[in-house]
């Protein structure tokens, strides 16, 4: 072994507790830091599942439009008064084709057409509002993977049934309808319809569960009046979530409608993970910051200590790197304890928060072994300590040996 | 010309703090091999600064300093550290050993950091220093275990592990009782005799001087008599 490492070793090991309640400290932050991103990855991963099993990554729809002047030649000279939307409007034109264009694209996984109604559901006397989504069974399946949150029934018979549908499990309730049961919808264009009960899925997300039902997306055209080239919306799904904003943005260029990514969409959502975000981080990094400098502390007592030590071994021989070499190599192996004892740590801390219950939408708690996060730990772990060990072994390096020598 | 170990022409060291103040006046002396030198004066006469100035870790002072023919007055600090490693060794009035090593350890450690020899030798060699300085028992003790007398003779015994041009001594027994003042000079005029080892020491014990080759008065800063 190097003569620098040997005497960084001897001073580790002749000074075991405060070596103890250093590396204790990398350990503790250390642990915090991998546990408390993991479980951030952990709850975002959660959430999105959650948003995914009602929303596309990418939505394209037309956007309403304000009634304009007609007149081409200075339109400013001419006023509507009490503009308002322009009525039935919204349709895309040729979705068939706009489908197929979109499907070509290579980050697209999933593309499917869905029609939007606003429906009431009546059961002899009780009667609430809801929204029936018409879809394609096939591919609104792979979309939202619908048939794993169904609670009754099969999402299946939804393809060979016309007048099939499957309600939000508070719908459900609300209606005191079950499997089987029929329940009438009455469309915003008035149109009345009965339907079957054939399943009853559970979001656990009581804004859907209580409000959405699914049906095929013809019956849903039906229920507008519209014929089966009336179309609204456009899902998309892609490979991966995180650039749907971008990849809603080409897609918007490449059709002229409009696009929305998921996170648009889900604006208020967004911004409150951010929050969660910066916040973790903070604390986490924070903490990671305190363990550096306990290690600091500890060097630095270490220096004082030796002082005499680091002028004999300057006078013998060791230039201003060999010293700085040997009291950083002695908070770096500190630190390494510490990083080693951490990601230990955590992967207890882990371990044993997976097999907590926490229920509701949730279920067990949604943490995973990132190692993302462990190798974000350990890097930023070993660089704190290494600059809370070359800090006072600066200080150590430039020691005059004479002016110890002579007090 | 090849016998002169050390060299100094017109040293002038100058202390500013609190006030200016000439601690060294245009000292020029040599050293000849296998010569043991004391240095004597009355404290403040400037005899340490001159020691630290020729042990080259005092690099503040005007004039030209030959070690071994080689002007080292404006090396770098870590050519000076070489230097040191390889071709001085120094023994201090508080003998200055690392405590938590091994007495065997400390001998090694100058050694160790030259590089030259497999470790494996340098521990047979380290032995064979402390035996020559009846330490051999002691070699595996922690060194803060040792009596004073017995840390200075270590001490010695690490000053001499790379076979160095020459030793220098800051008050080497003025820390400890005359029995042991006279196992360390019975050891250095050894040194000096036998194995021909240049010895520059700086001492307040006139006995101590008088055994030594040749004597350096220093008097306010410069040579009284040598």
């Amino acid at each position: 072994m190097n003569i620098n490492a040997d005497i960084a070793k001897t001073y580790i090991f002749s000074n075991k507790k405060l070596t103890a309640v250093a590396a204790l400290g990398v350990l503790l932050g250390m642990s915090v830091y991998i546990f408390m991103n993991s479980m951030m990855v952990g709850f975002d991963r959660s959430a999105n599942e959650s948003i995914f099993r009602s929303t596309p990554h990418i939505r394209v729809y037309k956007e309403d439009v304000i009634s304009q002047v007609l007149v081409q030649e200075h339109p400013e000279n001419y006023l509507i008064i009490n503009p308002k939307i322009v009525p039935k409007n919204n349709r895309i034109i040729n979705p068939n084709l706009i489908i197929e264009t979109i499907s070509k694209e290579k980050e697209v996984t999933v593309v499917t057409p869905q029609v939007n109604t606003s429906v009431f559901y009546n059961n002899g006397k009780s009667q609430i509002a809801g929204l029936a989504i018409g879809i394609l069974p096939n591919q609104a399946n792979q979309m939202y993977n619908i048939s794993s949150f169904m609670v009754e029934g099969l999402f299946d018979q939804l393809k060979s049934n016309m007048n099939g549908i499957i309600i939000g499990s508070g719908v459900a309730k609300k209606m005191n309808v079950t499997i089987g049961d029929n329940i009438n919808l009455t469309s915003s264009k008035g149109v009345n319809r009965n339907f079957k009960i054939i399943g009853i899925f559970k979001s656990n997300n009581s804004k859907v569960d209580n409000v959405n039902s699914y049906i095929n997306l013809s019956t849903s055209q039906q229920l507008l009046k519209e014929g089966n080239n009336y179309i609204t919306d456009i899902n998309v799904n892609i490979k991966d979530p995180e650039q749907a904003e971008e990849i809603a943005k080409k897609l918007a260029a490449m059709t002229g409608y409009n696009a929305e990514g998921w996170k648009q969409t889900n604006e208020t959502l967004m911004a409150a993970f951010r929050m969660r975000r910066i916040v973790i981080n903070f604390v986490s990094l924070t903490i990671l910051l305190v363990a550096g400098f306990g290690i600091y502390n500890i060097l630095n007592m270490t220096v004082t200590q030796k002082i005499n030590d680091i002028a004999i071994l300057k006078a013998i021989g060791f230039k201003g790197k060999d010293v700085i070499r040997i009291f950083v190599t002695q908070a770096v192996s500190i630190g390494f304890m510490g990083v080693i004892g951490g990601v230990i740590m955590a992967t207890i801390i882990i371990k044993m928060l997976q097999h907590v219950y926490i229920g509701g939408d949730i279920g067990y708690f949604p943490i995973r072994y990132e190692l993302a996060k462990y190798l974000q730990g350990v890097g930023i772990g070993m660089f704190i300590t290494f600059w809370a060990g070359y800090i006072p072994a600066r200080k150590a390096a430039s020691v005059d040996p004479v002016s110890i020598f002579r007090k | 010309m090849e016998n002169i170990i050390l060299k100094t022409e017109g040293v002038n060291k100058f202390f500013y703090d609190p006030i200016e103040f000439q601690v060294l006046k245009n000292i020029s002396f040599e050293v000849q091999r296998g010569e043991f030198l004391t240095m004597i004066g009355k404290s403040g006469s400037g005899k340490s600064t001159l020691l630290y100035i020729l042990s080259t870790m005092d690099t503040e002072y005007t004039g030209k300093l030959y070690i071994d023919n080689q002007l080292t007055t404006g090396l770098s600090i870590d050519k000076l550290a070489e230097l040191r490693n390889e071709k001085i060794g120094f023994v201090f009035q508080f003998h200055y050993l690392l405590n938590e090593f091994t007495c065997l350890k400390n001998v090694m450690i100058p050694a160790l950091k030259l590089g030259k020899i497999a470790p494996k030798e340098i521990e047979e060699r380290a032995y064979e220093k402390l035996k020559i300085l009846g330490l051999a028992d002691q070699a595996l003790k922690p060194s803060n275990k040792l009596s004073g007398g017995q840390q200075q003779r270590v001490a010695i015994a690490r000053a001499l592990i790379n076979d160095p041009l020459l030793i220098m001594g800051d008050e080497p027994s003025g820390n400890l009782d005359s029995k042991n003042t006279n196992i360390v000079f019975d050891i250095l005029q050894d040194l000096s005799k036998n194995y021909g080892q240049t010895i520059i020491a700086v001492t307040h014990d006139e006995d101590f001087a008088k055994k030594s080759d040749r004597t350096i008065e220093m008097h306010d800063g410069e040579i009284k008599s040598a």
